[in-house]
């Protein structure tokens, strides 16, 4: 009976990924608003901690020594939080238009929802930090790419780490439903002071040293500081970076996984968004 | 292949204390239209979520096309479609944007032609270029129907498909899905509240109350059986527990 061909069902689909990604490209095309948004606070953040820069550049031996530390830090920590920021959102997306039951129904597999969505979230973050990035350079004479090819270790580490996150907020979104979106917006703050983004890890109680250095991130900014004050770029640290972000990102998954499959028991995806 | 295009065995669906779907078995011939009737809270939603996938039953076998869904749902996605006025598309997507992005999800081969197809045949050429939410009832209810059209299903499952339409264009739709299925064989499995739809285009119903399937048959054997005039009058009749002796004596109306 068939007429209309379709393709043979497969095991993943570049196709059915692109599918989702263009859903959610039409929306940004849609709206210059949501686009604006994207680049508004890691301009904002950036401007500021800019003039900070100025002032303590001849005030502080310390910012003196590398005057893009701070311009550099607050890019990088939006790196990390645009990357969370950008799973959460498009998966929040789906469940404010009350999607996912058209979704789940048509041959898409839940790890190529969390391929889109990860696609989408490297898209938002290098429009959003990318377009402060270029703003920074007529603006304060500094441009982060000066840092070279560590750029690209930093940011593949922050934008991993943000996926993982994000893809643990999307899971616990599923699981306890749309009274659990807030933790997309403030979850990664916590991890803030641990990090080290502004300061070294150094002046952290010796306890909180420990905690730090089970996060990627304080491996990265410790980095960014190494190459800014020492021009040093310490691979012991990119490669504990690499390692912890291997396991949370295969965490981030098998969680995110696995709330769908509860989801798909208890009967959230036709319900969710209502 | 000649097997039915769905099999349910013993399906059950319990969430915590409730039990939603209480060990339903049937099975829908190709071809055919049939229709899962019931009141509020019987388990037509339930079921039909557990036909998609969506929803895992706590026990039981599900087959489509003789695939088993539990295991295997992705074998079988491609051949089937579902259309719902509860379960929305992307609102601020325009029509087109939505039809292009499911049609890629289903592997739509040659989509630009297939989409002017779908649009001409349901008449929604003039809202392609409107965003989704801004669409009347209608409207939106030919749109997902378009979506739910899109791959060409075998078996298409809707719920409640003329939900909140107004009788015109309700008829408009019922119309065209008997135009679709006569033309490709393709099978209907439709959740409804409206008898006249049921007794219109099914020609089997299933009869559910309180998470069981108390009674089936077509709708004309249904009407004998409860010495009734039409299909409100049977559901009414089921509703309330008046089963059938036919029902009682098959030990379906106690349950």
């Amino acid at each position: 009976m068939k007429a209309v061909r379709t393709a043979a069902p497969r095991l993943g689909s570049l196709r059915r990924i692109g599918a989702l990604v263009l859903r959610h490209l039409y929306l940004l095309r849609g709206s210059w608003p949501r686009v604006l948004e994207l680049m508004y606070w890691p301009t904002v953040q950036m401007i500021l901690w800019g003039f900070i820069t100025i002032f303590l550049v001849g005030n502080s031996s310390w910012v003196a020594q590398a005057s893009g530390v701070l311009i550099s830090a607050v890019l990088l920590w939006d790196v990390l939080f645009r990357g969370q920021l950008g799973v959460s959102l498009v998966f929040l997306e789906e469940l404010w238009s009350r999607n996912l039951g058209h979704l789940f129904v048509s041959p898409l597999r839940p790890w190529e929802l969390v391929a889109a969505l990860v696609t989408m979230s490297l898209i938002r973050t290098l429009i959003g930090v990318g377009g402060a990035a270029l703003v920074a350079i007529p603006l304060f004479d500094y441009s982060i790419f000066d840092i070279g090819l560590p750029l690209i270790a930093f940011f593949v580490n922050l934008i991993v780490m943000g996926w993982s996150i994000g893809l643990l907020v999307s899971g616990l979104v599923l699981r306890h439903g749309l009274g659990a979106e807030g933790l997309a917006w403030f979850v990664v703050f916590a991890l803030q002071p641990v990090t080290g983004v502004y300061y070294p890890i150094d002046i952290l109680p010796v306890w909180l040293q420990k905690v730090a250095f089970f996060l990627p991130s304080s491996h990265v900014f410790t980095g960014m500081r190494a190459v800014l004050f020492e021009q040093v770029f310490r691979v012991d640290l990119l490669v504990t970076a690499v390692a912890l972000n291997v396991v949370y990102l295969a965490l981030g998954i098998v969680i995110f996984l696995y709330y769908f499959r509860v989801a798909r028991i208890r009967g959230q995806l036709l319900h969710i968004g209502e | 292949m000649s097997g039915p295009v769905v099999a349910v065995r013993h399906a059950t669906k319990r969430f915590d204390d409730v039990v939603a779907v209480d060990d339903v078995s049937f099975e829908v011939a190709r071809g055919s239209t049939v229709a899962l009737l019931g009141g509020n809270g019987a388990g037509k939603t339930t079921t039909i979520a557990m036909l998609l996938g969506l929803l895992l039953p706590t026990r039981g076998e599900i087959e489509i096309f003789g695939v088993d869904m539990i295991r295997h749902r992705y074998r079988v996605l491609p051949r089937m479609n579902f259309s719902s006025p509860y379960v929305d598309l992307p609102k601020r997507l325009t029509v087109a944007e939505n039809l292009r992005v499911y049609g890629l999800l289903y592997g739509v081969r040659r989509l630009g032609a297939r989409l002017r197809e779908v649009a001409e045949a349901l008449d929604i050429g003039a809202l392609l270029k409107r965003r989704y939410g801004e669409l009347s009832s209608g409207q939106k209810t030919r749109v997902t129907l378009a979506k739910a059209l899109l791959n060409e299903p075998e078996l298409l499952l809707l719920d409640e498909p003329t939900a909140s339409l107004d009788p015109d264009t309700a008829d408009w739709v019922r119309s065209y899905l008997e135009r679709y299925r006569d033309r490709t064989g393709a099978t209907l499995l439709l959740a409804s509240h409206n008898m006249s739809e049921v007794e219109r285009m099914c020609d089997q119903v299933l009869m559910m109350r309180a998470g069981r399937l108390v009674d089936r048959g077509t709708p004309q054997e249904l009407l004998e059986r409860y010495g009734r005039k039409n299909m409100e009058e049977v559901f009414i009749d089921i509703a309330r527990e008046r089963f059938a002796p036919a029902a009682r004596a098959a030990g379906q109306g106690r349950k």
